[in-house]
Order: C-alpha cells, then structure tokens, then sequence
C-alpha cells in the first residue's frame, strides 16, 4: 500500500464532464468514477468500448434510487451496454414466483436501464448473445463470469467491477486506469499443471467444473495459469463452453477475474508469455480434481426433484449438445422439474435449429432474462437438484436451501428420465 | 491519553463508534444480511452485527453486488458507521460513494498499513475523519 498522495489527470473533457458540462447525469457518474481513481491510486482515465451492467439484478431500493436518478437526471449510456440477468422472466412471466415488491421494483430496475439506452440482453452470457469485445480492448464488464470470460476467452480488458460502476463507465464512458487494464497485472503469479493426470478425466464438461473450484481455491483473486489441459478450442477438446463454467466457477469459489489456459486462451501461446517472475508453481493430482467435485455436490443422495442448467446462460452449442443426448430417447420422468436458463437471443436460434423443440417434448422448461439461482422458480417443495453446472452448484444450496448434485451432461438426462440421481463414477477415474 | 493514526482516504466522511474487528473479510452480497449480521456460516464471526460499528476488515471479498448490498445498509441505518481496511476494496469504496451521491450520508472508508491497523482493538471507541482533499485520513484511538 502506498500512502503517497495520488496524483490523478483528468483530460481537459473529462474535467467539464465532472463540472457538469455535458448534463448532471454524467457529472454524477463521473464523480464515481474519480472517487473511484483516486481510491485506487490510478493515475488516468481511459475511454472504454463497451460495458456490460450487473446492476439489473434487484437487491434493495440503493439499486433502484441510483439507476433510476440517473434516468432522471436524463443519463444515457455513451457505449454499447447490454444487461445481465433481471428478477422476472419478462418472455414467460408465469415462471417467477417472487413477493410483489421484489417483482415490481425488480421490473422497475429493468425499465430503468432500457431508458438509460442498455440493450434488452437479460444474460450474464452476453458474449454469446452477440457481445464480443476485440482482444486487447478495454471495457467496463460487471458480473463475477462475464468478467473472466471477457479478460481470459476474449483477451479484452476488464477490472473486476460490480454495480454502480458498470453504469457510470457507461454514462462517462471512461474507467480508472488500474487493475486488469495494465499489462503488468495480467501476468500470472501461479501455475497450476495437470500434465500429471490422465486426459480422459478431462472428457466431461462436468470436470470443468470441478477445475474452476481448485482454480478458484488456489487463486483467489490472483492471476493463474493452467498448463497441460488436453486439446484446444478447435478440436473439441476445451470448449468454449468448458472455459466459460470453469471461469464461473472459480469467479464463484474465489475471485478469479482472468486466467490463462495456456496454448488456448489468446494472451497465452507459450507460459513464458504471460508468466511473471517468481511465480508459484504447483502440480495438480486426480485426488485434486476429484475433491473439488466433491465441493460441488451437498448430499449422496439418489434423492431428484429437479435438474437445472444454464448458469451462465446456455449457448447454442450446449443445447445442440443437450438435444443430442435427449435424441429419441424417452421423456423426463414426470415428477421431475427439468429447467434450462438462456438468453432471449439463443432461445430463438435454438428454435430455429430445431434443438428447443426436442427439449420442451421431453418434457423442459426454458428460463430467460433471469436465472433459477437467483429468483423464485423452482416449486416450493423442491429440495435435491442436479445440475452440471459448478456455479449453480456452488451458490444454490445457499442461496435457496436445497441440495446440490454436480452431474455430467448425460448423467443429468439420464437422471432426469430415471427420476433419481444415475451416477457414471468411471468418468472420474 | 488519544492516540492518531494516520492512513488514507478511500473514502471521505467522519464517524465516531466502537470497533468491531474481523479476522477475515466477509462478503456483503450472501454473507451480510439486512439488519447487518453476517450470515456466512463459514465466517469464523458468524452472527457478528455491524449496524452502527465501525467495521475492522483486513480485505474485501466475494460478489461485486456487494455495492449494491453496502449501499442498501447505509440507507436503511443497518450498515457500518465507518470501514478501516489494511487493502481498500473498490467493491465497497463504490457503495459509499453511491451512497453519498443518493443519500447525502458519507460513510467514512479508511486505509491503514499494518503497523496501524495492528493497533484497532474490537470494542473500544475510535474517532474516524477521513478528508476528501488531502486523502489522508486519522483514526484517533
């Protein structure tokens, strides 16, 4: 820690913007934004390409005075803005059933950012609903998954930011220049290396789940690199999607903004690309990658009521994948409530592809714009969930005092159809 | 017999109240409830309260809703008087400025080494003034 006194220059625009020069909605955001710099010591602004806003999510009337005095104030967002998850399905209302304040403020919040100019995303998957920053960019992403896939998948530039801040980048257009946005801060100071464990363990996207709790543990908030993962994006062995659960995951765990796979991930075709001086090295067993599963599940139960997947949203590839292994197989059992959470926009490519339809027959249900760990979905009586997602499992017990179940992709439908938790323990041997 | 010590402003405000000292950092968003008890079952202060405290924590942690949950505890009074910190969390720092700008309630957010912060003691009173222009902020023990 430093305790010199911070020496922030603001540009000549960016000093009338705080004096008020372009309305009171920015001279506010921009008084954030300062207060922010001149916490962290930064010593600059930098314009940003695009935000991605966390705030829409309802927590309390703070959210909801801030967003909607911004609206008040006449605020708009300077750069493209798409939203993450709200309180309420606004595509199938009737699958939210959350108190009638939460409801109304939470519809409310998500009006007020439409009239700040965001876009109507609804997704903490904004990045495959059409939102790709360019490597190297920097933007002003909030959302504990949003921000690791942006900075590690994408190599564009993002600090770890949270509500508030996400809009008044996006009212400014700047953010402090600190964090993740320096070179310097994205070398990483731990390698972790699984060349000691056999690849077949790696064949699950379930195990990538179980990755990001020993990247999150391991962690924390510090810069990792991953050596001697199998395959690479192209040839199916690390999916974009087996990158985004496990980013969630150690977001969720710990407080993972960026990580390098390296050879996979952009910033890193060699260790010694990203890699700082004196960083911790550690080797990663079987055992390593099978007790963090274990963190994942809260019963050993054979016990089902329910399955859930899509958190982060689902892409189009994992509901190719899902519709691929329902097939013409039979349907869900009947008791069993089988949810998937998306995004509105690939809902409707999924349509079209043919892959919803297999799904809903089976007897699932879709979720957008919001998600089942965070609001109201799940029936009342619902107490043992499987899901094949590491963040669903990590927050949901918690967050709505049920049972936890990590599964596979094929062990989830299969569960589903069995009415009962179906286990394939040879994919963790 | 008062003694100072001196750090920096994360953010601007003066508070006076008695200390309550964290050996870890808690996250607002799942560990704090509404009243301010911390509700994280695996947080060695489990059921501690904050409201009208001044709030000792070596670091922040976890969600970055956390601002959103700071700044709801500030309006409501359910929140910390005052934060002193040995590495200033932005997560938090943003809900007090949030906070100040909706509710005109500036709480203080005060930085100190460790050779300070070593000296805050859990239950007895301090005087917390943390100024905006200088950043450089005393907690007068």
């Amino acid at each position: 820690m430093s305790l010199a006194p911070n020496q922030l220059v603001l540009t000549d625009e960016e000093t009338a913007m705080l004096a008020g020069a372009q309305g009171e909605a920015v001279a506010m955001c921009m008084r954030i934004i300062v207060g922010v710099a001149k916490a962290n010591g930064a010593e600059k602004l930098i314009e940003i390409e695009s935000a991605h806003a966390d705030g829409t999510l309802y927590h309390g009337e703070a959210g909801l005075d801030f967003t909607e005095k911004l609206v008040a104030l006449g605020g708009k967002v300077k750069v493209k803005t798409t939203t993450n998850v709200g309180s309420l399905d606004l595509l199938h209302p009737t699958l939210v059933h959350g108190d009638e304040i939460t409801m109304a403020h939470g519809r409310r919040l998500m009006d007020a950012h439409i009239a700040l100019g965001c876009e109507p995303t609804w997704s903490c998957a904004p990045y495959q609903a059409g939102h790709r920053p360019a490597f190297g960019s920097h933007v002003a992403w909030a959302e504990s998954n949003a921000i690791a896939f942006v900075n590690s998948v994408l190599g564009a530039r993002s600090d770890r930011y949270g509500d508030f801040l996400d809009l008044s980048a996006a009212v400014t257009g700047r953010v402090p220049f600190g964090g993740l946005h320096h070179d310097a801060a994205r070398k990483a100071v731990l390698v972790l290396d699984f060349s000691k464990i056999d690849s077949k363990m790696f064949s699950e996207d379930a195990a990538w789940a179980a990755l990001g709790v020993l990247l999150g543990n391991k962690a924390g908030t510090r810069v990792a690199a991953m050596v001697g993962l199998p395959g690479d994006l192209a040839d199916g062995g690390v999916t974009e999607d087996r990158l985004k659960g496990m980013g969630a995951t150690s977001a969720s765990a710990g407080g993972v903004g960026l990580f390098h796979v390296v050879g996979i991930t952009p910033e890193a075709p060699t260790l010694a690309a990203i890699v700082a001086p004196n960083a911790e090295h550690i080797v990663m067993t079987a055992q390593d990658v099978r007790a963090a599963r274990d963190q994942l599940s809260t019963t050993t139960s054979d016990k089902l009521d329910a399955v859930s997947l899509g958190t982060p949203h689902f892409s189009v590839d994992e509901f190719r994948a899902l519709a691929e292994a329902i097939g013409d197989g039979p349907k869900f059992a009947e008791q069993i409530d089988f949810y998937v959470s998306t995004s509105r926009d690939v809902l409707a490519r999924s349509k079209e592809l043919g892959y919803l339809e297999i799904f809903t027959n089976a007897g699932g249900r879709v979720l957008t714009d919001t998600c089942t760990y965070v609001t109201p979905v799940l029936n009342k009586n619902v107490t043992n969930v499987m899901t094949n997602s590491g963040k669903w499992a990590w927050y949901a017990p918690g967050n709505l005092g049920i049972d936890a179940v990590l599964g596979s992709l094929a062990e989830c439908v299969a569960s589903a159809r069995a009415g009962r938790v179906v286990r394939d323990e040879s994919l963790w041997s | 017999m008062s003694k100072v010590l001196t750090g920096k402003t994360s953010h601007p405000g003066v508070a006076e109240g008695e200390v309550l000292v964290l050996t870890e950092p808690v996250s607002f968003w799942g560990g704090v409830n509404h009243h301010g008890e911390i509700i994280d079952v695996h947080h060695a202060q489990h059921k501690a309260k904050m409201t009208n405290k001044i709030l000792v924590m070596p670091s922040g942690r976890g969600s970055s809703s956390a601002t959103a949950v700071l700044a709801e505890l500030i309006r409501t009074g359910d929140g910390p008087l005052g934060i002193v910190m040995l590495q200033c969390d932005t997560i938090l720092v943003i809900g007090a400025l949030v906070s100040a700008e909706i509710y005109g309630i500036s709480m203080p957010i005060v930085e100190l080494a460790q050779a300070e912060y070593g000296q805050l003691t859990d239950g007895t009173n301090v005087v917390i003034a943390a100024d905006s222009q200088t950043q450089v902020a005393t907690v007068t023990l």
